[in-house]
């Protein structure tokens, strides 16, 4: 995938069809693992609620935890993968676009210009996955907290210094 | 000078106290319970134990990975055990640096260190714990630094003399105006006070206030007696009870007013904007003018036809009650007209280019919107009497003029400097913002917007919220790619003095020392 890509198109003006920079694969995956770990309780429950009218023959074995299953796996199967499909970002010379959302869409530029402080952040699954989720802390109340899932580490880490010297040049 | 450092090493001592406080309770409930037996004291000794060790533990690791970094351009901090997550905050950004020391960290000579920023989620950078000395070097450098960066902007900003007079009234309503207002703050709130005084009654004497009986015969009292008057003095009752009604409400209205808003007068001075009302209890608040951020301009469904708006600023020293402060809550436009010239905005004229709201998005939202009732209308028209299901369908018909109706008032406008939007369902509200002082630009679509082409552009404003509804998605992108154009230009740290504005704000003062002298 593209996220070897260089940070900073050459201060390209930025197009608002252009095309979208897609996250690291690895995404993909914590998402996988992220929707196989939620499920969990979920089978759990159904399984004990399937043992506890097992005797009673009120209706077919797996009426309950057959859709249960279905609905896990089409959350872990399926969704990931739309998920990924339907995220990206834009970084030009002076501003981040974020586009993000199955269902409700959004699609969201922070000029650089107007960030107060970044994070990068990394969870456990995170980490296993060679990724971070960068995020942009703006004054506004709306969007006062942009976050990029699913970037690799070290391009995380290299946008930070992009948007940091940008911020510094500014105030030159 | 990018050395990196960890906070204070006692501060691990404060964990391990905190993990002792968090191991104490479980022990004493340990120690006053039946389990274990004989030996539940010492059971109790061993949890209270492994409690602070194991937090004692969590807390050494968590100071070793906590590592600080004063870099050449930015203050970086990386934490976490299992997660990591690393923050950097720019110089240019911090606005201050806090200290705060509590009882306990201070017997041991440390501090907690907050840098504060902007950010809109009130999410800041704070070490703990820091020793005091550490705290305030970081406090000066800080300091320095900001310093550095305004000697080589410095522009001559101190230029506008203090001028600690009164300052110029912008607005003030007389008792005349206050009972205008009053009358439209129609209110039957009364009734629910009564409600409650006759709950008092009903406990405090033994009349049953509460007992249908006793009404429903009282009323058949009165009702035979009205029924003797004949229908035309039947009708003139009804009249006047509603009048009765009306005059309650009003009057609760006007009294409501006229506490709150008593001696109402807002006033220009080179502090910023200084507000003061209320009758009983009295407040002034003083607004700077480069904190307004954006003005909503509302009305009502009633007072809209007779003309009638109210001000407010949304600025980032928020108002106890709401988002923006209140600066003209009932005025003409045109005595708004220069409170907003004032405060460096602009009305909208007739020279505005306003845009419309999506014509799709009108026909979808009346559709969704009369939609429950068509559906309650099957079940009524099957089950109930016939003729009931129209009731329903009626207030269906209503749902979707009431929508064609508020299409009217959807609509934005962009100008040199500023953006404007309306929006409302009977009546309009405008708000206005400086493209400058925007922060982020968002383009939102629900699935049924992505199909028929509209989309809700969410604008990131300071202390409070913009968003324009169902603007067709073409105009959107329009939209956000000259906003972005505007506020890509200037940093967030030249804000707060951009030069139009400054002009502005000593255009209004030297306006405002000419009155001076002339008086």
């Amino acid at each position: 995938m593209d996220h070897t890509a260089p940070v900073a198109p050459a201060a390209a003006p930025l197009d608002d069809d252009g095309e979208l920079t897609r996250l690291h694969p690895g995404y993909t995956h914590a998402l996988r693992v992220k929707a196989a770990l939620m499920s969990v309780p979920f089978l759990v429950g159904a399984l004990v609620l399937e043992s506890a009218f097992v005797g009673e023959a009120l209706f077919p074995a797996g009426v309950i935890a057959g859709p249960v299953l279905l609905i896990a796996l089409a959350c872990i199967i399926r969704v990931p993968t739309r998920r990924y499909n339907a995220r990206g970002y834009q970084i030009s010379a002076d501003r981040l676009r974020v586009v993000r959302g199955l269902l409700l869409r959004s699609d969201t530029v922070v000029p650089f210009g107007r960030v107060q402080h970044i994070d990068v952040d990394q969870g456990p699954l995170d980490r296993f996955f060679g990724i971070a989720t960068l995020t942009l802390h703006t004054a506004g109340n709306h969007n006062a907290s942009v976050s990029l899932p699913g970037l690799g580490k070290e391009l995380a880490r290299e946008m930070r210094e992009e948007i940091r010297a940008h911020i510094r040049r500014e105030t030159q | 000078m990018s050395d990196i450092r960890r906070t204070a090493p006692l501060s691990v001592a404060l964990g391990a106290l905190g993990s002792i406080r968090s191991g104490i309770f479980p022990a004493i409930a340990i120690a006053f319970s039946g389990v274990g037996g004989g030996d539940r004291l010492w059971l109790a000794l061993g949890v209270g134990v492994a409690a602070t060790l194991i937090g004692s533990a969590f807390s050494f690791l968590r100071w070793r990975r906590l590592t600080y970094t004063i870099g050449e351009t930015d203050i970086r901090v990386e934490s976490g055990l299992f997660s990591r997550s690393a923050r950097s905050v720019p110089f240019e950004r911090i606005q201050d640096v806090s200290l705060e020391a509590k009882p306990v960290p201070r017997l041991l000579g440390l501090v907690s260190v907050k840098f504060e920023t902007g950010a809109g989620g009130g999410d800041d950078l704070s070490l703990q714990y820091l020793t005091a000395s550490e705290g305030e070097r970081l406090r000066q450098l800080v300091r320095e630094r900001r310093d550095e960066e305004q000697a080589a902007q410095a522009p001559a900003s101190d230029a506008p003399a203090a001028q600690d007079s009164e300052g110029e009234v912008l607005f003030a309503m007389g008792p005349g105006r206050l009972v205008t207002f009053g009358l439209f703050e129609f209110s039957l709130a009364v009734f629910a006070v009564l409600g409650g005084a006759l709950q008092y009654v009903d406990n405090v004497t033994d009349l049953d206030v509460w007992n249908v009986d006793l009404w429903y015969g009282w009323l058949k009292e009165q009702g035979s007696t009205v029924a003797t008057l004949g229908p035309y003095v039947q009708a003139l009752g009804a009249v006047v009870g509603l009048m009765g009604l009306i005059v309650v409400g009003s009057a609760t209205g006007v009294v409501r007013t006229v506490l709150r808003d008593w001696g109402f007068t807002l006033t220009r001075s080179a502090r910023g904007f200084r507000r003061q009302r209320g009758l009983l209890t009295r407040t002034d608040v003083v607004m700077p003018a480069h904190r307004v951020q954006g003005l909503v301009i509302d009305t009502g469904l009633l007072r809209y036809r007779f003309g009638w708006h109210g001000l407010s600023f949304v600025s980032l020293a928020q108002d106890s009650e709401g988002e923006s402060h209140v600066v003209a809550p009932f005025a003409k436009l045109e005595e708004l007209a220069p409170i907003v010239a004032a405060a460096g905005f602009r009305l909208p004229d007739e020279r505005t280019a306003w845009q419309r709201a999506s014509k799709r998005q009108r026909t979808d939202k009346a559709l969704l919107d009369s939609a429950p009732f068509v559906l309650a209308a099957i079940p009524v028209a099957i089950f109930a009497p016939p003729g009931l299901f129209l009731i329903p369908l009626g207030a269906a018909v209503v749902a979707v003029a009431a929508n064609l109706y508020a299409w009217e008032f959807r609509r934005f406008a962009l100008s040199e400097t500023q953006i404007f939007a309306t929006s409302g369902f009977l009546s309009p509200t405008s708000r206005i913002a400086t493209r400058l002082k925007l922060h982020s630009v968002e383009i939102a679509q629900g699935p049924l917007a992505r199909r028929r082409g509209y989309a809700t552009v969410h604008l990131g404003l300071a202390g409070g919220s913009f968003a324009i509804a169902g603007v067709p998605l073409a105009e959107a992108r329009a939209l956000r790619a000259s906003v972005l154009e505007t506020i890509a230009a200037t940093d967030y740290s030249r804000l707060d003095a951009p030069p139009v504005q400054a002009q502005a704000l000593s255009e209004a003062q030297s306006g405002f020392s000419a009155n001076l002298a002339a008086t």
